[in-house]
């Protein structure tokens, strides 16, 4: 495959590939470049590379993994040849990085100025004292901080997680390096935190004229902040292009299932899954790795595609590994809500005055909340702000809660001791699947064993019963037999949502449980709840801060905030016309995947 | 390795911001002009449960001492005494009050550092104590400055080189002493240092008590070699681990990513994040050489605490005995306390809190990284 290069590119990859040593390729054949002040977007779901591919091109690989070929050219000079003193000097001075969680990136041992001095100090070890200050201060201003005296003498733990990543971009700026790499930057921050380090980051590019590669699995930031857009799929670029172009016609049918998995706040459209999951490191298909998964797969795709052109528009390369290619543009029309009459809405559950707290500081303050009859109702806010709490409070598994409680007409204690029937009707889905599974004990005892526990049935109806929840939750019957560590994030969630049925419940409050997967299982999973409501009415309370989320399930919306509801009401209706400050905020700074539906 | 330290300034230094948002402008002024560590308070609570503890142990010692089957007045006058003679020396010693009156006494005394006088050899409890006491504090501060340097280099030299055939030969030697038994390493380096092979240290601690132990090195060398075999080992591994993980941790990879050399990046970054684990092994490792010193010290007859404890049990010497363990535990509570300090003062994010919580079940989980002790 020949590369034509871009007379004028900062940043110039070519077949770059990255493996554990001696073993399988983590990413292999990697080739784009990057503008100056240009930003270039490298999406795809965890485990494709992205990770290896941003430290790759600063030449470093994580212990256990290698560079194993390929060049990264950097103004001309390629930076994988450097010897490591020549590579050191590089890093942070012409390129730099800046890692994904804030909280661990940054060492909590050391004083933010002292770490901001530290890297002046390496790089520009002529620089005095004022001067070293002066560039301190002109970064801090740089990424919106200040740079008091007091400030700089603060350790990480004092910042804020906005103030922790703006720290971590000064640092990356300090020296006015040619081209940042961000990994996932904004991944840890609300979403108001999130608009504004990304407007930050934004503004530098242009005005420095600084190239920057975005990292993220997170398609509707990626839309918003970058200029092109590179899709990885198992360690392999299946397209790249301009940003519009990708987003409204994508070519690659992983591309498109992307797009068509990523729940939008900006309107509520089918959210389709794509099937099965992406192969692991040693798994991975000889021919096209998106083929085992792939509507269009033909025989064709046993051999791998190369990346090619497919055309050109306004001086974009557009480029696709595929043996077919979609030509015309995605489908996108927003599905209608469910009408809401308002004689059909009877309250399955009735809170009032809910009042929680641990120890010394209160929770949950005075929250009154109906959960209308086989409809979804999300719960919605920060970190910290109560969800947990109040969800838990409904199964009774919050000790020092108030409140009264009315359930299907019946009065029930907050507290305390429930009878077995309550305990059945109401039952609880995990934020972690990964924790929330006996380790010890197959999928099929899991299940058996919360069946036998609420039903007088006889052992062979119990397996009778396992298998029909399987079948429910689109799970093949042989998992069963299978332990939670063999089963994919996806298939484990599953496992937790089948545990819940098999209970035949009327209320299921999930937490935040599509929050560990990725878009392309959410997807499976949103779909799943949603099925399982149409057929069976079951009434849900979804606890979760992803509003796009909340558009693809939700019915009624209700916004915790500091532990008191702000705001209720209908979900289109709170969607698109917020009536209080605190819902307006992160619903206008949520990034949207489409132009806002008028 | 000054660096290490300049980021470590007094405590008193650091505005405590321990919550932000709370603190209104005036408290905060005032604070800072004071210059009263925000973890003061905290200090203050632990000081008085560790007294709590020191209480609870001084019942629990003389419970036990009450417990043994032997009464001191048979044990003074001898099988042959008449039940007389026995009853009034029971009542010159106050055996014959109730029982917490006797503790309440002896609790007293105790604080003055006032024990009674040694059933066996008459002489008061207390100064036997502060002798042999003093014996095996001088055997320890000997091992600790040797073990704690030779093992911190050793460990973060290892874990730079981790996976390397060097660190691969030490920690298997390291695992060699940690299975040899104190007493067979002790025997072994007698066998070689002082007698066919190379004889020239004495086998046998015979210290002139009118002079300080430390004065007297030729008789230390062999007892404190065996102890820092022991314990540097362990306390190697501890170091080990504790910087392989930091080495790991994500800001010491930004830190690379930034362009900071790699001595910088062991020196400045990873290393004062491994000082927990580290400080918590020593205290481990003090606490063991308090008690545990004594089969090295029977095997080479160094007249410490231990082997004064081994005598006095023998020979049901109750006061020797109460003394010697209240002095033993009040030490481990002493060496918690000071590890706890360490612990807070050297991480920023517990010194800047006005209620530290050091996170339970640390040492425990020490022990298992270090593979036991």
């Amino acid at each position: 495959m020949s590369v034509v290069p871009f007379v004028n590119a900062l940043l110039q990859v070519r077949d770059l590939s990255v493996a554990i040593e001696d073993g399988p390729e983590i990413v292999g054949e990697v080739s784009f470049s990057v503008l100056p002040g240009e930003i270039v977007g490298v999406v795809g779901e965890s485990g494709c590379g992205k990770t290896s591919i941003a430290t790759a091109l600063l030449g470093d690989s994580r212990a256990g993994a290698v560079i194993s070929g390929g060049s990264v050219f950097l103004d001309g000079r390629d930076i994988l040849a450097l010897t490591e003193a020549e590579r050191q000097k590089v890093r942070g001075a012409v390129i730099s990085h800046v890692a994904q969680d804030p909280a661990l990136a940054l060492n909590p041992m050391r004083r933010i100025g002292s770490l901001l001095a530290e890297v002046l100090r390496v790089h520009l070890p002529d620089l005095g004292k004022p001067a070293r200050e002066a560039r301190i201060a002109e970064a801090a201003a740089d990424v919106g901080l200040p740079a008091t005296r007091e400030f700089l003498r603060r350790f990480p733990h004092q910042l804020s997680g906005g103030q922790q990543q703006r720290v971590l971009l000064a640092l990356a700026v300090l020296l006015r390096p040619r081209l940042i790499v961000l990994d996932e930057p904004t991944t840890a921050l609300d979403v108001t935190t999130q608009a504004r380090v990304l407007a930050t980051l934004r503004d530098l590019c242009r005005t420095r004229g600084i190239g920057a590669v975005y990292v993220s699995h997170d398609l509707a930031v990626v839309r918003e902040l970058v200029d092109r857009v590179v899709v990885l799929y198992a360690g392999h670029i299946v397209e790249s292009g301009g940003r519009d172009q990708i987003f409204e016609s994508p070519a690659h049918p992983y591309t498109r299932g992307l797009l068509d998995a990523v729940p939008d706040i900006a309107g509520r459209h089918a959210v389709r899954p794509i099937r099965g999951h992406a192969p692991a490191l040693q798994d991975r298909p000889d021919g096209c790795r998106f083929a085992p998964r792939c509507a269009l797969a033909s025989a064709s795709c046993a051999q791998r595609p190369g990346l090619r052109e497919t055309g050109r528009d306004f001086g974009d390369r557009r480029l696709v590994a595929c043996h077919h290619p979609i030509r015309d543009r995605r489908d996108d029309t927003p599905i209608a809500s469910r009408l809401i009459s308002a004689a059909a809405v009877q309250p399955l559950a009735v809170l009032e005055g809910v009042s929680a707290s641990y120890g010394d500081s209160q929770v949950l303050f005075d929250v009154g909340l109906e959960l209308p009859k086989g409809y979804c109702t999300a719960l919605v806010g920060e970190s910290g702000s109560g969800k947990t709490t109040f969800s838990r409070a409904l199964v009774g598994a919050v000790e020092d809660v108030e409140g009264t409680f009315d359930y299907d007409g019946r009065r029930v204690r907050l507290s305390g001791e429930r009878d077995i029937d309550l305990r059945r009707r109401i039952q609880y889905i995990f934020q972690n699947p990964f924790r929330a599974l006996n380790p010890r004990q197959t999928v099929g005892q899991i299940l058996r064993t919360a069946a036998l526990h609420f039903f007088p049935i006889r052992s062979a109806d119990a397996d009778r019963e396992v298998a029909e929840v399987l079948e429910r939750v689109a799970l093949a019957p042989e998992l069963a037999r299978r332990y939670p560590r063999d089963l994919s994030g996806g298939e484990r969630q599953r496992v937790a949502i089948a545990r819940a049925l098999i209970c035949k419940p009327e209320l299921l409050i999930c937490d935040e449980i599509t929050s560990a997967l990725d878009v392309s299982v959410q997807a499976a999973i949103i779909d799943l709840l949603r099925q399982l409501q149409r057929e069976s009415g079951l009434t849900i309370l979804f606890v979760t801060h992803d509003l796009g989320v909340v558009r693809a399930v939700a019915d009624f919306v209700a916004v915790l905030q500091h532990g008191r509801i702000v705001e209720h009401g209908p979900a289109d209706r709170l969607l698109d016309r917020p009536e209080h400050p605190y819902t307006r905020a992160p619903i206008a700074d949520s990034p949207r995947l489409r132009a806002t539906a008028g | 390795m000054a660096t290490i330290y300049s980021e470590q300034k007094p405590p008193a230094a650091s505005p405590p911001w321990a919550d932000e948002n709370a603190a209104d402008e005036g408290a905060r002024s005032e604070r800072t002009r004071l210059r009263l560590p925000a973890w003061l308070p905290w200090l203050g609570g632990r000081v008085l449960s560790g007294l709590a503890t020191a209480f609870v142990i001084s019942i629990l010692v003389f419970a036990a001492t009450q417990a043994l089957p032997s009464d001191p007045a048979r044990v003074i006058l001898g099988p042959d005494a008449t039940e007389a003679s026995i009853r009034t020396l029971q009542a010159q010693l106050g055996l014959d009050q109730p029982i917490l009156v006797q503790y309440a006494k002896w609790a007293g005394r105790a604080l003055t550092g006032e024990f009674g006088v040694s059933l066996d050899s008459s002489v008061p409890a207390g100064q036997i104590v502060a002798d042999r006491f003093g014996n095996s504090a001088a055997l320890m501060a000997v091992v600790l400055a040797i073990a704690v340097p030779l093992a911190f280099l050793g460990g973060v030299a290892l874990a730079i080189r981790r996976d390397s055939r060097a660190d691969n030969w030490a920690m298997n030697a390291i695992i060699l002493f940690k299975a040899l038994p104190a007493f067979v390493l002790a025997i072994g380096l007698i066998l070689l240092l002082s007698t066919t092979v190379f004889p020239i240290l004495p086998a046998v601690s015979l210290l002139d008590p009118e002079v300080s132990p430390l004065l007297q090195p030729v008789y230390l060398v062999l007892p404190a070699l065996t102890l820092i075999l022991t314990v540097a080992p362990f306390l190697l591994r501890l170091v080990r681990s504790a910087m392989i993980e930091t080495l790991e941790a994500d800001y010491v990879a930004a830190a690379r990513l930034r362009g900071i050399p790699e001595r910088r990046i062991v020196w400045a970054h990873a290393v004062p994040n491994a000082l927990v684990p580290v400080i918590q092994g020593i205290a481990l490792t003090s606490r063991l050489l308090l008690g545990g010193g004594l089969i090295v010290e029977v095997v080479f007859s160094y007249p410490g605490i231990g082997n004064a404890l081994n005598a006095a049990i023998e020979v049901r010497d109750v006061p020797v005995i109460q003394a010697i363990t209240l002095t033993m535990a009040v030490g481990v509570v002493l060496i918690n306390l000071l590890a706890d300090v360490a612990t807070v003062l050297v991480t920023p994010k517990l010194r800047t809190s006005s209620r530290p919580r050091l996170r339970n079940g640390t040492r425990a989980k020490l022990k298992l990284k270090a593979g036991g002790v």
